[in-house]
C-alpha cells in the first residue's frame, strides 16, 4: 500500500518523517521571524507590512497543514480535506460577511 | 481515467478503506481470523478531525468577534498601547509553542519504532514548551488585570481575553492529557489504543499551533501596525 514517499502504518494513515518535520520547523521559524522582524524594526508602510503578515500567516498554515498535520490528496486523505475545505468555506463566510455587516452599520450608523 | 473521476466524486469512507483492508489482511492470514481485532485507528482519527474542524468554527466566531470589536477601547488602551513593546514576549512564546509542536512530531516518530522511552522523553519535552507557553500567557494575563486593563475594561480588551483565553484553555486541556497519555504509556506500553490516542493528540497539539499563527498575526502583529 505505497502512496507516493509517504510510508503507511496498518491503519493507512499517512506517517511524517523526520525530514518533513525538520523542513516544516524551519520553514515556520522563516515565517515567524519575518513578519515579527519587520514589525519589530519598523519603518515600514502600512501597506506592505498588512500583506507580509497575511502572506507569512497563510503560508505558514499551510506549511504546518501539510509538514506537521500531513495532508494532502491520497484517497485515505480525501474525507480529511473535504471537511477542511467545508469549514474553511463556513469560516470565510462568516467573518467577511460579519465584518462586511458590521462595518456598513458602523458606516449608517455615523 | 473514468475509475478517478469516480473515486473523487465518491471518495471511499473511512469505514469503506479500513473494511477493505480487513479484507485484504484476511486473505492472508485467514488461518488466524480468531484473533484478529479490527483496527478502527483510521475511523478514529477521522472523528477527531471533525472535532476539530467544529474547533476551528468556535475560533473563528471568536476571531470574528474581535475583529468587529477591535477598534471599541471605550477610551481605554488600543492594542497598539498594549503590545508594541511586548512582541519580543510574544516572540518567544511563539517559539516554544513551535517547538513544542516540533518535539511532538519526533514523539510520533519514536512510536512508529515502537521505542517507548524515546517517546515519553519526547513528550515530557513537548510537555515543558508547552508549559512554559502557557506560564507566560498566564503572566500577561496577570500583568494586564493587575495594571487595570482586564477583560472588563472594554469591548476591544473582552474580546481579546476571550481568543487567547479559549487557546490558552486548549493548551492547557492538551498539557493534561498529555500527563494522562505518558502514565497511559509508560503503563501498558505503546498498544493500539495508546498510540490511537497519541495521533488523536498529535492533530490536537498541532492544530492549536496553527490557530496561535492566526493569534499572533491578527491579534498582537496586525494589533501593532
Amino acid at each position: 500500500m505505497g502512496h507516493g514517499h509517504h510510508d503507511t502504518n496498518a491503519a493507512g494513515a499517512a506517517h511524517g518523517t523526520i525530514k518533513q518535520y525538520t523542513i516544516g520547523f524551519i520553514l515556520s521559524i522563516v515565517l515567524t521571524l519575518i513578519p515579527f522582524g519587520m514589525v519589530m524594526k519598523g519603518g515600514f508602510e502600512r501597506g506592505p507590512l498588512l500583506w507580509t503578515i497575511a502572506i507569512t500567516a497563510v503560508a505558514q498554515v499551510l506549511v504546518q497543514l501539510v509538514f506537521f498535520l500531513h495532508m494532502n490528496t491520497s484517497s485515505e486523505q480525501r474525507w480529511n480535506l473535504i471537511a477542511f475545505a467545508y469549514t474553511i468555506l463556513t469560516v470565510a463566510t462568516l467573518l467577511i460577511g460579519s465584518v462586511w455587516i458590521m462595518n456598513y452599520l458602523h458606516f449608517m450608523m455615523m | 481515467m473514468s475509475n478517478f473521476i469516480s473515486e473523487l466524486l465518491y471518495p471511499k469512507t473511512r469505514a469503506q478503506i479500513a473494511s477493505d483492508e480487513a479484507r485484504h489482511a484476511h486473505a492472508h492470514d485467514g488461518a488466524h481470523d480468531d484473533h484478529h481485532h479490527h483496527d478502527d485507528t483510521d475511523i478514529t482519527v477521522f472523528g477527531f478531525w471533525s472535532y476539530l474542524m467544529s474547533d476551528l468554527i468556535l475560533f473563528s466566531s471568536l476571531f470574528i468577534a474581535f475583529a468587529v470589536l477591535s477598534g471599541h477601547t471605550a477610551d481605554g488602551p488600543s492594542a497598539k498601547d498594549l503590545f508594541s513593546h511586548t512582541l519580543d514576549y510574544v516572540l518567544i512564546e511563539t517559539f516554544a509553542l513551535l517547538i513544542s509542536s516540533a518535539t511532538f512530531g519526533f514523539a510520533v516518530l519514536a512510536s512508529y519504532k515502537q521505542k517507548v522511552g524515546q517517546v515519553i522523553g519526547w513528550l515530557v519535552v513537548t510537555w515543558i514548551f508547552g508549559a512554559v507557553f502557557i506560564g507566560m500567557e498566564i503572566n500577561e494575563f496577570a500583568h494586564l488585570i493587575h495594571e487595570g486593563y482586564g477583560p472588563d475594561r472594554s469591548a476591544f480588551l473582552s474580546s481579546f481575553f476571550s481568543l487567547v483565553g479559549t487557546h490558552g484553555i486548549h493548551v492547557t486541556s492538551g498539557l493534561i492529557w498529555m500527563i494522562v497519555l505518558m502514565v497511559q504509556i509508560a503503563k501498558n506500553g505503546l498498544t493500539l489504543p495508546n498510540t490511537r490516542r497519541l495521533a488523536c493528540l498529535s492533530l490536537f497539539w498541532h492544530f492549536l499551533d496553527i490557530v496561535w499563527i492566526c493569534v499572533f498575526s491578527v491579534v498582537y502583529l496586525l494589533g501593532v501596525i
